[in-house]
């Protein structure tokens, strides 16, 4: 499988502060994985370094084959994210907002590609509310529906069934599951639900203190942890126990 | 410019129109500022004009504050709608679109001039039956004045939100502030020779009180200085380019210390 994107020695510091240390990893076509790790671990800066919103004190970031930090424009038209602490424009419509993106990305067919989004995330009874007036789980949908307007290739995604009901969240995850395979898509995802982490991903990476800790399928972690859940995985590296 | 890069200035353009468009008060409230000015000092020159006629000839009192207003409405419509993306919290979502820097400028500017126009247009057409004053005579040196001071007006707006991007929401009263720091050195009210020796200097490196002198010699000696509005607009070119340099050595500095996540409330 080929390399959508690729880390080499990514390193940010704020200051005195290493809030990513030397991270290395890449992301195979077609395939999810999750970036784990406590709070200040470094998830949303190395998201962040990977969206182009930060950059990095060093090392090199390659999306579809390119550097990353010299040009990151060709690249973002084929990404997107979708995070809880970014917001839409509160006071436009569900409709006006997937129209705005629609063109911001250039779509050849706007129009088809909002009411798409519309129907696929089950926002239609909703398109001429303004987000500001929605539910939470609502809004969080309007968020999604933004990051696939563009039919990504590469998708970032921060908690993204955060706020969401269960019904809901697994309907999301569902849709995660077919757009990978239907898109050929990569998708990186933060998360602090390991069930849905082991039910998503093909491949976690765990973070800690900025550093990369971990990586591996989820059952391979289990094995070398010797436990049931990933969970307790989490916990066991959290801790500083190795496997 | 490519037919993407004007897709994505019209997806922003759109954006802030959707805003507008969602609030008849924020409509009139742009109409209403210029409005009041105008009544206030209508009745002002009415006054003057009574007593002292050479103060108010050819209607420059009024004439003058309408223009002036043209600025100070550019700058701050262009500004909201930028803080409009930090309240919102949206800076994130733009930037990870493939969206650039200066795309993000040329809508601002965009909206800038429809809010600027739908501002000062009532007013102007107000002052004609209610005070006797048409700024419309001036003919086409108006719009050389107007989009002067538009262009200062966008100069400023570049210092400001480069110092937002920058400082975040804690700077947000800038807004309000900076443009009155030129004021008193525009000379909007008096002649330039009015001011003390040492402020005529500074005044001088201002485009805005070329500007006003230019409006003046229209007015009153009825001939347009080409060499006035000539080099108000040089000077405007230094501060933009000025502006823009502040906005973007801002917006890197933003992704160097990670504060486009962080931009809203």
């Amino acid at each position: 499988m080929s390399e959508v994107l690729r880390t080499v020695s990514l390193t940010k510091k704020f200051g005195s502060i290493e809030a990513v240390n030397n991270l290395s990893f890449s992301l195979s076509n077609s395939s999810i994985t999750a970036l784990l790790g406590g709070n200040g671990a470094g998830k949303t800066t190395t998201i962040s370094m990977l969206l182009g919103l930060l950059l990095p004190s060093s090392g090199k970031i390659e999306i579809f084959g390119e550097d990353f930090v010299k040009n990151r424009y060709p690249a973002l038209g084929k990404m997107n994210f979708s995070s809880p602490y970014v917001d839409l424009p509160q006071r436009l419509t569900v409709k006006e907002n997937l129209s705005v993106y629609a063109k911001l990305y250039g779509l050849a067919d706007q129009k088809g590609a909002v009411l798409k989004m519309l129907e696929t995330f089950k926002l239609a009874e909703f398109a001429n509310r303004r987000v500001r007036n929605l539910s939470a789980g609502q809004k969080t949908r309007v968020s999604l529906a933004k990051a696939f307007i563009n039919d990504p290739k590469l998708l970032l995604l921060d908690e993204p069934t955060a706020s969401l009901d269960p019904e809901t969240a697994r309907w999301v995850r569902d849709f995660l599951m077919v757009y990978k395979k239907k898109s050929n898509a990569t998708i990186l995802l933060a998360s602090h639900d390991m069930k849905e982490v082991e039910q998503l991903c093909e491949r976690v990476i765990l973070l800690k203190n900025g550093k990369l800790v971990e990586e591996g399928s989820p059952n391979a972690l289990l094995d070398k942890y010797d436990r049931k859940t990933l969970e307790d995985v989490f916990l066991d590296i959290s801790k500083g126990n190795s496997g | 410019m490519s037919l993407d890069s004007l897709n994505r200035v019209h997806a922003l353009l759109l954006r802030y129109l959707y805003v507008l468009r969602s609030s008849w008060p924020r409509i009139i409230e742009i109409a209403y500022w210029p409005t009041m000015q105008l009544v206030i000092w209508g009745f002002v020159s009415l006054h003057f004009g009574a007593n002292q006629p050479e103060l108010t000839a050819s209607g420059i009192l009024i004439s003058v504050v309408l223009v002036w207003d043209s600025l100070f409405r550019s700058h701050v419509s262009y500004t909201l709608s930028f803080l409009e993306e930090m309240w919102s919290r949206n800076l994130g979502n733009l930037f990870v679109a493939p969206l650039r820097p200066w795309e993000l400028i040329l809508a601002l500017a965009s909206i800038s001039l429809i809010r600027t126009f739908i501002g000062m247009i009532p007013a102007a057409l107000l002052a004609i039956p209610f005070f006797g004053v048409s700024v419309f005579d001036m003919g086409l040196p108006l719009l050389a004045f107007f989009f002067n001071l538009v262009f200062t007006g966008w100069a400023i707006s570049q210092v400001v939100t480069g110092i937002l991007i920058r400082f975040g929401l804690g700077a947000e009263s800038l807004t309000w502030v900076l443009p009155f720091l030129i004021a008193p050195v525009s000379c909007i009210y008096y002649p330039l020779s009015v001011l003390p020796d040492w402020l005529q200097v500074i005044a001088q490196l201002i485009p805005t009180s070329y500007v006003f002198e230019g409006m003046r010699f229209l007015l009153l000696e009825g001939h347009l200085r080409l060499d006035l509005l000539f080099t108000a607009f040089c000077l405007n070119c230094i501060y933009f380019l000025f502006g823009l340099c502040v906005f973007l050595l801002s917006f890197r500095s933003a992704r160097k210390n990670g504060l486009l996540l962080q931009s809203g409330e």
